[in-house]
């Protein structure tokens, strides 16, 4: 079984779980965009709080979620591992003057923007899916029709309605949008998957996603602070 | 035209380097880059003082051997080799800056001369095709579609100047490693050791300390032989397949790997 650990050891092997956890996290974005227009429903947040209840307690969905979890950690973890070996690869000594011009700025700051990423990321943990969970605050639970249903609406709601929480929400956003322009394509360029009768098809996707999603992840705090 | 150099000077492998500013008065816009350096050094000589150390060979854009990162770009400004530039493309007054290839898998020996021979160990590693003995093969017995022969070819168009590790911000040898395997990976010549080849090749290359492809796509900008990174992806290919379905081969067996 040696030749597992030489293939994802290798800088191939690394790059191929970079490619493999950001194609899942791209899915993941998807979905979790489909979840969140709910908020959106002129119902006091009833749709969105009864298909986040069923999001946070049905066993299927906690199973991914953690296998989420770790294809975060495993992605920033890869990252980390091959930036530090791509710095060594350069050397001690770096280049006087380099030229932007061969390459698109957000290829070369992919790990700026995922840097960007990671901490919003903990931070919207903390207010949304910790308060969710149970491990601070006191979230308080709804009663539908004699179910239980906890209210995250409201505390979304509670957060959406300060201004700097929503400029900081847009931005991080803009930083996702500029890390899925370049790594959405390059994912099935690192998969090997590079072919003249595709390529087309991939980066018009790939662009589209980009802009689309994360558009309609920061339409909706603009939407609820604004009426 | 007059132009000011600002060149990186390093005695050695282990000494500490700096950059050391010429000014040239009587450039003509016809010469080569390298011919300008060649007065410059004429310049030097006649002044008692050592000579720019840089690599040259056929100065024909074909031996892969001159190197040289212009002004923030391997090879210079335009997608050529720099023997292939001409100092028509710099403008009267400019200060053009000269440094050497930038990577640990290249150590500067003087000057601006890097060793790359990190490339022929990758190489060597599986960068050939067996041959066996006998009598001369019909040339038309294996079919060839043109498509596929001239892609081999274009892959075969790496000179292994090291453009790519250079342009790369990663310093990586991607573009090289890949053209290598790509060439051989299409024919029908290179099978028998395809597997083998790409696991090697690609062990070679870590070893060798080069970094990973983020796919900036700067090298493909760079490379003076237009060498694609539908490469890279065909090399990754070859190596995820080879690697869940080779026999295993450990690195250091055979070869230089």
């Amino acid at each position: 079984m040696k030749w597992i650990v030489d293939m994802f050891t290798s800088t191939l092997g690394r790059k191929l779980l970079m490619a493999l956890t950001g194609l899942f996290l791209i899915l993941f974005l998807a979905v979790h965009l489909a979840g969140n227009l709910q908020l959106l429903k002129d119902d006091g947040g009833r749709a969105f709080n009864i298909y986040a209840e069923f999001m946070s307690s049905n066993a299927l969905i906690q199973f991914v979620s953690k296998g989420n979890f770790f294809f975060i950690l495993l992605h920033t973890g890869m990252a980390i591992a091959l930036t530090i070996k791509n710095r060594k690869a350069r050397g001690p000594e770096g280049y006087a003057v380099v030229s932007g011009k061969s390459s698109h700025w957000t290829s070369r700051n992919m790990g700026i923007l995922g840097t960007l990423i990671l901490v919003f990321i903990v931070t919207h943990l903390y207010h949304f899916w910790a308060q969710m969970h149970g491990y601070w605050g006191n979230i308080t639970t709804l009663d539908y029709d004699g179910k239980p249903v906890r209210d995250l609406y409201t505390l979304v709601d509670m957060w959406f309605a300060k201004g700097w929480y929503v400029g900081l929400y847009v931005f991080c956003m803009a930083a996702i949008a500029f890390h899925l322009w370049h790594g959405f394509a390059s994912a099935f360029q690192t998969l090997g998957l590079n072919h003249l009768k595709y390529n087309g098809v991939i980066n018009v996707i790939g662009k589209a996603f980009a802009i689309l999603v994360p558009a309609g992840f920061a339409f909706i705090p603009l939407k609820m602070y604004f009426s | 035209m007059k132009i000011t150099l600002k060149i990186w000077r390093q005695q050695g492998p282990n000494t500490k380097g700096h950059f050391k500013t010429y000014k040239l008065d009587h450039v003509s816009t016809d010469m080569s880059f390298l011919e300008m350096l060649d007065v410059l050094n004429q310049d030097l000589i006649k002044k008692g003082e050592e000579p720019v150390a840089f690599d040259h060979d056929c100065r024909e854009g074909i031996c892969g051997m001159c190197s040289l990162y212009i002004n923030g770009r391997p090879h210079g400004p335009l997608q050529t080799t720099t023997c292939q530039l001409h100092m028509r493309t710099f403008s009267d007054g400019e200060t053009i800056t000269i440094e050497p290839w930038r990577a640990s898998a290249f150590p500067i020996l003087k000057d601006l001369v890097v060793d790359r021979s990190a490339f022929d160990r990758i190489q060597q590693a599986g960068g050939y095709i067996s041959v066996n003995t006998g009598g001369v093969p019909d040339a038309n017995e294996i079919p060839i579609s043109k498509k596929i022969a001239d892609e081999a070819m274009d892959a075969a168009q790496c000179i292994g100047c090291g453009a790519c590790v250079a342009a790369c911000k990663n310093a990586s040898a991607m573009l090289f490693v890949s053209a290598k395997v790509s060439q051989f990976a299409l024919l029908p010549q290179g099978k028998p050791e395809r597997k083998e080849r790409v696991e090697k090749m690609v062990a070679q290359m870590d070893a060798e300390g080069f970094g990973a492809c983020t796919n900036t796509r700067a090298c493909e900008a760079e490379c003076p032989k237009g060498i694609q990174i539908t490469n890279i992806a065909r090399m990754n290919r070859e190596y995820f397949s080879a690697m869940v379905s080779s026999y295993e081969v450990a690195a250091g067996e055979g070869g230089a790997g």
